[in-house]
């Protein structure tokens, strides 16, 4: 067996030129998703969180983004240096994606079926596979019923106004499951949905990960989220990892400065009433801090926090990138 | 079935236009100052003949009297007869309407072949050479008069390049009568006619051109900006997601959705359309609707008028009806909420 | 509003200057702008610049008659040989005038009833929204063939029958402006607060459409102003000897190709002021943001 995990992303590093302005958005991003594993990417808006997840989609719209550096290893093979051609095979089949919002990602003038069998029509040509539309429809009923809607002949003849946003968000899951994908990447799953509807909607990801040993990476900025949903936690921070581990390692003992503050900005149902947000705001891109890049916004800022931080163990598996752990977990 | 609602409502929205406007012609043919029947006989008639023909016509009668005498004869599609000619204001339109119907449905052919192309080729291009000359090209389209163009398109493809005719919708003595549909082009396919066909399409060229100079640039420019904005939308970015092909994204699920705002346009357009229709009828000596108007205004006589504008509203009402419905095809928004009006 | 109070301090511009600033890096805008304003000036001032100003009225100056362009006769001389130029300049007098009489008429009663309509909706709504609907059935030119038709043609007639159909498109634009402003809150500030209806309608709506409005005015001019001359073309606008560009290109297309000048060039003097409205009314929309607005 390979030890590697199913996703891995090394050191990525993308840069983003706009009217002859260099940003320097991601800066080396590493992170594992190994199968059957829920992985959790958590950070405010605007800290690259949709970066990374577009550019291991390879849909990053290139330019005005340039990927500078660094590895995403897809199954033991890095994308970045396979053919074009091979990679649109994998986009779309092996890796899939679920969209955020089941308003918005729905073609509103094509039916379901009609959307997920044209998904289907292009996956089988890239894969030589060969299928008629017939075949195509059946394959699109069965994903729909795995995402168990009632009636998947009833869906796949309407279109996305018919549909309430629960149903349209297991369609956003049924078209990612489409091509049997190995991996699937959710952005906000059921953000835009009440919370009991929301909730369904994560069981639903969580028995399909069992169920077919699929791995799951989130991108979200909903702690709630993560700890219901997640086993393994990667907290960014203005385009860069600040703290890795286990979930329940995370919650139990947040460490980086960043991670603490994220946490205290969650309001507590139990008593507390108040609670501190972050002062300042996300750093400029286009000319970030030297070394740590949380550190004009840490109270515990010193010097040295002028060099970029080392990665340092906190716990099992769970690390942080900060020269001040020590004082921050006292 | 939501459809068929719409639709019905609609139909009757256009049954309550129509009313109006049968209000609005009467109104300006009987309640405003002047004598019909002086008006048409002119001032050197005596008022024995004038009150004669008032009698012939029903203009003796009270107003509201007459209103139900004009309201029931539209009702049954009577126009009245003409002042001059005597003959149903119905038959001296039938004949010529079809010429109109030809150059507008000629016009609308054009403007969303040209217009629909440029639009996503700025829209691809935005702010580029391209964009930029797209977007110049729509406002000067909107901004010539369509008589100048139509003089101008005359003189050059006609007078100085004898290339194509500049008058009327078939050679003199050319063998043919359009009388399936009343179109030239489209009775000449019918009949397998293909020098009718040619020679019909020739002529049509020119009017058309001219005609369609403004709703190329408005259809282009409708068309960039509602591309560009289906563009930013989240389910384009999801195909690509997913590994549909650009060309499938662009041809299929951006020009699909970007297809309705041109086509709404279009139908606001549709007036103003027919307006300019009666001037460039009038230079190319096109055998239409319009010129007929122009001649029965020239000759005071009322009833063809009243006939011309009812039939110009009706035009209106039935093309922006049949526009829904297309709309109501491509957009199945509307179909299911049934729109917003 | 954290944010806001947080945001580094700005040199205090005026708006004025901020506006302008943004203006006159706009090329359509300042483009549109300069050619309406040439234009209105040398129709203010026509009777005073024009090369030959007793070419208004019906002269007869048969040895200069058909003379193309020169230097005396910049726009050449029509049949009965007066200067086109100069006729020219006082036809954009007669252009501007119906416009302007036409959209003094028609803008701030085509406002007024769309702040009702998309104010009070209900009965409002549905009485003024049908009117409209049942006027922009009826093309313009159409209109005013019918009433030139009734009545005798001449300008003021033409502008009655224009101003009758055009209020239709101020309607529909600010009903639909006022509809979504209805719901916002500082409308339902003011409501609770006590204001007025007539406060509310024109002190809390109409600034709201004020941009929009100038947008579409801009543009209507030129419009307005190329249905005016389709109208003096079909000969039933502004009556002869009064100089009207429409009615210039109708005679002197008689003329053509040959003596092309006698049509061309009034037609292009058309089209000039028209697509100097149209340019500062498209550079306008750019400035004010106002997409909607066509």
């Amino acid at each position: 067996m390979s030890a590697e995990p199913l996703l891995s992303v090394r050191s990525l590093s993308v840069d983003f030129s706009t009217y002859g302005r260099v940003s320097h958005v991601l800066r080396d991003v590493s992170l594992d998703v190994p199968a059957r594993r829920h992985v959790a990417l958590v950070g405010e808006s605007g800290c690259g969180k949709s970066v990374t997840m577009k550019a291991i989609m390879g849909i990053l719209a290139q330019p005005p983004a340039r990927i500078v550096g660094g590895e995403i290893r897809f199954d033991g093979r890095d994308l970045l240096q396979v053919r074009g051609g091979e990679w649109d095979a994998w986009r779309g089949t092996a890796m899939s994606m679920v969209f955020q919002d089941p308003m918005t990602s729905l073609n509103p003038v094509f039916t379901i079926g009609d959307q997920m069998e044209t998904i289907l029509k292009y996956a089988d040509r890239r894969l030589g596979r060969r299928r008629d539309r017939r075949g195509r429809l059946d394959r699109v009923y069965e994903v729909l019923a795995q995402v168990r809607m009632p009636d998947p002949e009833r869906i796949a003849k309407s279109y996305p106004i018919m549909l309430s946003g629960g149903m349209r968000q297991r369609v956003l899951i049924a078209m990612a499951l489409l091509t049997e994908p190995r991996l699937l990447i959710a952005d906000e799953p059921g953000t835009a949905l009440d919370v009991t509807t929301q909730a369904q909607i994560l069981k639903l990801l969580r028995d399909l990960v069992e169920e077919r040993g699929l791995a799951l990476l989130m991108i979200t900025h909903n702690l709630g989220l993560v700890r219901e949903a997640a086993d393994f936690v990667y907290v960014m921070y203005a385009g860069a990892v600040v703290e890795r581990g286990p979930a329940v390692e995370i919650f139990a003992r947040p460490s980086h400065p960043y991670t603490r503050a994220l946490f205290d900005c969650v309001p507590k149902l139990s008593g507390e009433t108040t609670f501190k947000g972050i002062d300042g705001s996300l750093p400029d891109y286009g000319a970030p801090p030297p070394g740590c890049r949380f550190a004009p916004r840490c109270p515990l800022a010193v010097a040295m926090c002028n060099r970029s931080p080392d990665e340092r163990p906190v716990g099992p598996n769970h690390s942080a990138a900060c020269w001040r752990l020590e004082e921050a977990v006292a | 079935m939501e459809f068929l609602y719409f639709l019905i409502r609609r139909l009757l929205w256009s049954l309550l236009v129509l009313f109006g406007l049968s209000i609005v012609i009467f109104v300006i043919a009987r309640v405003m100052p002047g004598d019909p029947a002086r008006l048409a006989l002119g001032p050197r008639a005596s008022q024995e003949q004038v009150d004669d023909l008032k009698a012939n016509m029903g203009l003796d009668k009270p107003l509201v009297e007459q209103y139900q005498h004009f309201i029931v004869g539209l009702s049954r599609g009577d126009l009245g007869l003409s002042f001059l000619t005597k003959r149903p204001v119905n038959d001296d339109i039938a004949e010529t309407f079809a010429a109109t119907l030809e150059l507008v449905l000629a016009t609308i052919s054009i403007a969303f072949l040209l217009g629909i192309p440029l639009g996503v080729v700025a829209a691809a291009k935005k702010d580029g050479g391209a964009d930029n000359l797209v977007r110049f090209g729509a406002i000067l389209g909107a901004v010539t008069p369509s008589f100048l163009l139509a003089l101008l398109l005359q003189v050059l493809a006609g007078y100085e390049l004898h290339v194509l005719p500049t008058t009327g919708r078939l050679s003199p003595d050319f063998p043919f009568h359009p009388d399936i549909t009343g179109l030239v082009t489209i009775d000449a396919l019918l009949k397998g006619n293909p020098a009718a066909l040619i020679d019909g399409l020739k002529h049509l060229l020119l009017p058309s051109l001219a005609l369609s100079a403004a709703t190329v640039g408005q259809i282009a420019r409708i068309t960039r900006s509602s591309m560009i904005d289906v563009a930013k939308q989240d389910y384009i970015e999801a195909g690509r997601a997913f590994g549909i092909p650009d060309h499938v994204r662009i041809f299929k699920y951006m020009l699909r959705p970007a297809f309705v705002p041109p086509m709404t346009i279009l139908g606001l357009e549709f007036a103003s359309l027919l307006g300019n229709a009666f001037v460039v009828e009038l230079v190319f000596a096109w055998p239409g609707m319009a010129s007929y108007g122009v001649r029965s205004i020239l000759q005071k006589d009322l009833n063809a008028v009243m006939g011309v504008v009812m039939i110009s509203g009706l035009f209106f009402v039935v093309a922006n009806l049949v526009i829904d419905v297309l709309v109501g095809f491509v957009d199945p928004r509307v179909r299911i909420q049934g729109g917003q009006g | 509003m954290s944010e806001l109070a947080a945001a580094p301090a700005r040199p205090q511009v005026s708006i004025a200057y901020q506006n302008w600033h943004r203006f006159s890096r706009n090329p359509t805008a300042v483009i549109g702008s300069v050619i309406v304003t040439v234009v209105v000036l040398t129709a203010v001032l026509a009777p005073w610049i024009a090369p030959h100003p007793d070419h208004v009225g019906s002269i007869v100056n048969f040895r200069a008659r058909h003379l193309p362009p020169s230097a005396q006769y910049w726009f050449g001389t029509d049949n009965v040989g007066r200067d086109i130029f100069t006729r020219v300049l006082f036809g954009y007098r007669v252009s501007l005038l119906l416009a302007a009489v036409v959209l003094a008429f028609a803008v701030p009663l085509g406002a007024a009833l769309g702040l009702i309509a998309g104010y009070f909706g209900g009965w409002a709504e549905i009485v003024i929204m049908r009117l409209t609907d049942i006027a922009l059935a009826i093309p313009p030119l159409v209109m005013a063939l019918a009433v030139t038709a009734v009545l005798t043609p001449n300008l003021t007639h033409a502008m009655l029958a224009i101003a009758a159909l055009w209020w239709t498109w101020h309607t529909r634009l600010i009903f639909s402006i006022t509809r979504t402003l209805r719901a916002q809150e500082f409308v339902e500030a003011a409501e609770i607060l006590g204001a007025s209806r007539f406060h509310i309608l024109f002190r809390e709506l109409l600034p709201n459409c004020a941009s929009a409005i100038l947008v579409k005015t801009s543009l209507d001019f030129g419009f307005v102003i190329l249905i005016g001359a389709a109208l003096s073309y079909l000969g039933l606008g502004v009556q002869p000897p009064t100089p009207d560009l429409g009615t210039m290109v109708a005679s002197g297309a008689d003329f053509l190709p040959d003596r092309w000048w006698e049509s061309m060039l009034p037609g292009a003097a058309i089209l000039f002021v028209a697509l100097g409205f149209n340019l500062l009314g498209d550079g306008l929309r750019d400035l004010y943001d106002v997409e909607s607005v066509r």
